[in-house]
């Protein structure tokens, strides 16, 4: 194995991290045309389904910067992936549509585009990091030209440029021997390699954007800290966005800049990093970070939960969708749905009756 | 579990899933498939009360009928016979009902023998592996490279004069000889669902609580893996009719007088041209069971599919 | 890989032994004996025809003469006809229906998997309902029944085509579309099926969103992966088409080794059946394994284990 195969270990400090970010944001905001790379409003994707239309993501609006890695937190299916399948225009139609709101992606809104220049988008501005790697790789297919297949489609480079290509990017994700294994089946990988191919496939056109949907969810605990710190590293070299999708709050806290909460698909909650974990200001991000094992916790205690299930998304009322299970809830929280409101100068906003200013809890 | 149903109606209680209950709803919604279901209930309906309902005999000839008509046999809705008769003058309503009751007894008897003879085989060779697996399913790669319809005759031929060939009018022999070369495909299965079942987790978490080996195979593997048995089963029934109904065409299998669809088929074959009602209406019988039988196996298996299960 | 098809073509032999073992039990458990008719054959007679073929010997003896006649492709006498081998009867018939069951094989599979994908595209839409509404009449429909109909719709009706007979390839077309009916059906089907699953699986997502053209989503990713679990059945359909063609020879007059079967029935002609049945095994055996190996190739998991 010559020095040329060898995957690069860099070893980094949390200030190097810092500054690497802060630099990669803003190389990424050279020659933007719009204020964020992706502003999203009022998204609403619904599911028509024999028994009822399920409003799996019900009017979000977000944005993501350019070079920003936002998080969006949340149980299964509060909407999280929907969302970001909604972004891609991957929605499988039957039975889900896209019914309201506009997507602008770089200036462009990505809704009103037709089908084939919407495909000129996907895998060349707008990579998908999917969230099992057993079953997003095609198994008849070598590895070596599912990653070249989106540079073929997109980059028009000789076939030899294309196969350097490849070779490049598997060697950056941390494939050993990335030439030797080009000519490989996704069988012949581990689960921890299939998805660092995936990573490669996703940036193999240098994307702009990279929607990532629990990429280390299916993983080993040891892996999963590679995979992310690999995602990370790379977004930070390339200035690419991450949208990065999860319901481990852990995760949240190491490797995104800002963070959206999510609950029966609405944005409950969403700050920075520090405003989330030190600030929240919803009881359902309090229960969230609560039911979190400490290391101080007492021997023989039981697991804190969040009492209740998520509520079916079939005709919701005109309520606060958390207040079934919200220890705080008051009747107003029935009555009428609370808006997402500023809690702060610094563009915390939360969805809740009892936090704000004229609430009940200060 | 449910969290309840407060003033504004937000919460609604998640209603539980069980297999059975989620597949027959989705059975119940396909069309098709109750079409089916319909059909194979009327035709099995016949079967059991045909000898009953049937205007005739399917032996009784109306020679005086046919003799009155100048030799030829009667047309549809003529001399009482709403679908005419043959050559010698036997109902062939009457006939078809009987044909209904040999094709039926085909579908029940050929999959209990296939049942029979396959489950345990399957079990046997998916639950114990090894050894007994290689070695039984060696024996299936024999019985799969027989040819079926040839070994059937073959059976069928060498067992003709013997009481067991001699049983029910020569069915008994076909049932048995069709069984035999089906059972393959259900054994098969039986085999691949218990290997992969075996080694699933909550088979394992049964194991780790003590849960008796006995106990795992009825509780955990068989309400698991049963499905697409089921489904198999079920579509294996076409092809019973379909085998009986080609060999009582070339003259094997039920013996006269009774009236398989086939052998009606043959006998009306040679005077097609001059009464067609004595062919056509034998093959719409065999296409109204075939069909049936082969929507609701489709509806089944669509019912079943545990990758549905929960959603609608 | 190699070691993988030699194996699977040595293991025809065991096979083929245990077949002929059975076919020669089975025609030795026939009560009375090959002889027997209905009316009663004197007993010297008897004698003597046992004597002539053999049939005196003991058992295994018998076996193995006839195994090694087989090996020698000596397919035994007829025991009807006293002066003809199998051989003679048999003749040129072979060649006949493999070409028909090949030809009903290709139609099959060219007719069924476009049938069957073009099915699984337009999922609950027009395509959908015509190719699955042609695969179910495939199904109801035997294939005696729609011989019986071609022939005298085309043959007597319309006069287009020859009623029976193999001389040209007009000849040719009724007979084989009858045989490839019900296969087409079942391969539509499958197809259709396989299809429709490879549609929802994941990687088919991961396609689009590499922004690939949606044909070659379909043709690369789609049509590849269905086809693998539809190959598995192709030999089975082989099979059937080979074994199954016996009724269409018979109706159409077609000059094969099938219709001899049939006849053979007839005239208790037990040295044909024998023959012929250890030669259709060997058929189905052989195609087959040609079958997997086919499916070998198509799928790089196999190829590698």
């Amino acid at each position: 194995m010559s020095a040329a195969d060898a995957p690069t270990i860099v070893e980094l400090s949390a200030d190097d991290v810092l500054r690497a970010r802060t630099e990669a944001v803003a190389k990424a905001g050279v020659g933007r045309k719009a204020d964020h790379l992706l502003e999203v409003r009022g998204l609403s994707t619904h599911f028509f389904t024999p028994d009822g239309v399920v409003q799996a993501v019900d009017d979000v609006s977000f944005d993501v910067g350019y070079g920003e890695t936002l998080g969006l937190v949340g149980e299964s299916g509060c909407g999280k992936s929907v969302t970001a399948l909604s972004i891609a225009r991957l929605v499988p139609d039957p039975p889900g549509k896209i019914v309201k709101g506009s997507i602008l992606f770089d200036g462009i809104d990505v809704l009103k585009l037709n089908p084939d220049d919407m495909r000129k988008l996907r895998g060349k501005e707008i990579g998908f990091i999917f969230q099992d790697p057993l079953t997003s790789l095609n198994p008849t297919l070598t590895i070596g030209y599912q990653i070249g297949e989106a540079i073929r489609q997109h980059m028009g480079l000789s076939e030899k440029a294309t196969q350097d290509r490849t070779i490049e990017l598997l060697s950056k994700v941390g494939i050993p021997r990335a030439k030797e294994r080009l000519k490989d089946y996704p069988f012949q990988f581990s689960g921890g390699m299939r998805q660092r191919v995936m990573i490669a496939i996703a940036l193999s056109c240098d994307p702009k954007l990279i929607l990532a949907d629990e990429p280390t969810t299916a993983l080993d605990v040891t892996i999963q800290a590679q995979i992310l710190e690999l995602i990370q590293t790379l977004s930070s070299e390339f200035g690419t966005a991450v949208l990065m999708i999860t319901h481990d709050l852990g995760i949240a806290a190491g490797m995104c800049d800002r963070v959206n909460v999510m609950y029966a698909g609405r944005i409950v909650e969403t700050g920075t990093v520090d405003e989330l974990f030190e600030e929240p200001r919803m009881p359902y991000a309090w229960g969230l970070l609560d039911s979190l094992p400490r290391i101080d916790d007492i021997r023989g205690d039981r697991l804190r939960t969040i009492e209740g299930l998520p509520p079916l998304l079939i005709k919701p009322a005109d309520a606060c969708r958390f207040n079934p299970r919200c220890v705080y809830a008051r009747d107003v929280c029935r009555e009428k749905e609370p808006e997402l409101t500023g809690r702060g100068p610094t563009g915390h906003m939360a969805r809740c009756w009892a936090t704000e200013p004229e609430g009940w809890i200060a | 579990m449910a969290t309840e149903t407060l003033r504004g109606g937000i919460a609604k209680p998640r209603p539980s899933a069980s297999l059975w209950r989620d597949a027959f709803g989705r059975l119940r919604k396909n069309k098709l498939a109750m079409v089916g279901l319909v059909l194979v209930g009327f035709v099995g309906f016949i079967a059991i009360f045909g000898s009953i309902l049937a205007p005739y005999n399917y032996q009784d000839q109306d020679l005086t009928a046919v003799v009155a008509n100048k030799g030829q046999p009667l047309p549809p809705l003529t001399g009482g016979h709403i679908l005419g008769t043959d050559q010698i003058g036997r109902d062939l309503l009457s006939r078809l009902m009987d044909g209904a009751r040999i094709s039926m007894s085909v579908a029940i008897v050929v999959q209990i023998v296939v049942i029979c003879i396959g489950v345990p085989i399957g079990a046997m060779a998916g639950w114990f592996g090894g050894r007994t697996d290689n070695i039984l399913m060696r024996f299936t790669d024999v019985m799969y490279a027989f040819p079926d319809l040839l070994f059937i005759i073959l059976l069928t031929v060498v067992f003709k004069q013997t009481p067991f060939g001699q049983a029910m009018d020569g069915l008994l022999l076909v049932f048995v000889a069709i069984g035999l070369t089906t059972w393959v495909t259900v054994g098969r299965l039986v085999r691949g669902q218990m290997l992969a079942l075996k080694e699933t987790e909550f088979v394992e978490a049964a194991r780790a609580i003590g849960v008796s080996d006995r106990k795992i195979v009825t509780r955990h593997l068989l309400p698991n893996g049963i499905g697409p048995i089921i489904v198999a089963i079920t579509l294996g029934i076409p092809a019973a009719i379909l085998a009986e109904a080609t060999l009582a065409y070339i003259g094997i299998g039920v013996q006269a007088p009774r009236a398989s669809w086939g052998s009606l088929i043959n006998d009306g074959q040679a005077v097609i041209r001059s009464s067609p009602w004595l062919t056509f209406f034998p093959a719409v019988c065999i296409a109204v069971a075939l069909i049936s039988f082969t929507f609701v196996g489709d509806g089944l298996r669509d019912a079943l599919d545990p990758k549905l299960k929960g959603k609608q | 890989m190699i070691r993988y098809i030699a194996r699977r073509f040595l293991w025809i032999i065991p096979v083929l032994f245990v077949v002929s073992l059975i076919t020669f039990s089975l025609m030795h458990a026939v009560p009375g004996g090959p002889w027997a008719r209905e009316k009663a054959v004197p007993a010297s007679m008897v004698a003597r025809l046992n004597e002539k073929y053999g049939l005196d010997q003991p058992v295994p003896v018998q076996y193995a003469t006839w195994v090694g006649n087989l090996l020698q492709g000596n397919l035994g006498p007829s025991y009807k006809f006293q002066d003809r081998t199998v051989n003679d009867i048999v003749g040129g018939g072979i060649m006949t229906t493999v070409q028909l069951g090949l030809m009903a094989f290709f139609l099959a599979v060219f007719v069924g998997i476009p049938l069957g994908v073009i099915a699984a595209l337009g999922h609950n839409r027009w395509p959908d309902y015509t190719a699955t509404g042609i695969s179910v009449l495939g199904i109801a429909t035997p294939s005696f029944v729609l011989a019986i109909l071609l022939i005298l719709l085309f043959g007597v009706t319309l006069r287009l085509l020859p009623t029976g007979g193999w001389k040209g390839p007009d000849t040719w077309i009724l007979p084989t579309i009858a045989l490839a009916s019900f296969p087409i059906a079942i391969i539509t089907r499958y197809t259709r099926a396989s299809m429709l699953e490879v549609t929802r699986k994941d990687y088919i997502r991961t396609a689009q969103s590499k922004g690939v053209a949606e044909r070659a989503v379909v043709t690369r990713h789609m049509i590849r992966n269905a086809l693998i679990p539809v190959v598995t059945i192709l030999g089975p359909t082989l099979a059937f088409l080979v074994t199954g063609s016996f009724i269409i020879e018979s109706i159409f007059g077609i000059p094969g080794i099938g219709r001899y079967y049939i006849t053979s029935i007839g005239q208790h002609d037990y040295g044909v059946l024998m023959a012929m049945t250890v030669l259709y095994a060997f058929v189905v055996a052989f195609l087959n394994v040609i079958v997997d190996v086919l499916y070998a190739f198509i799928d790089p998991r196999i190829r590698f284990s």
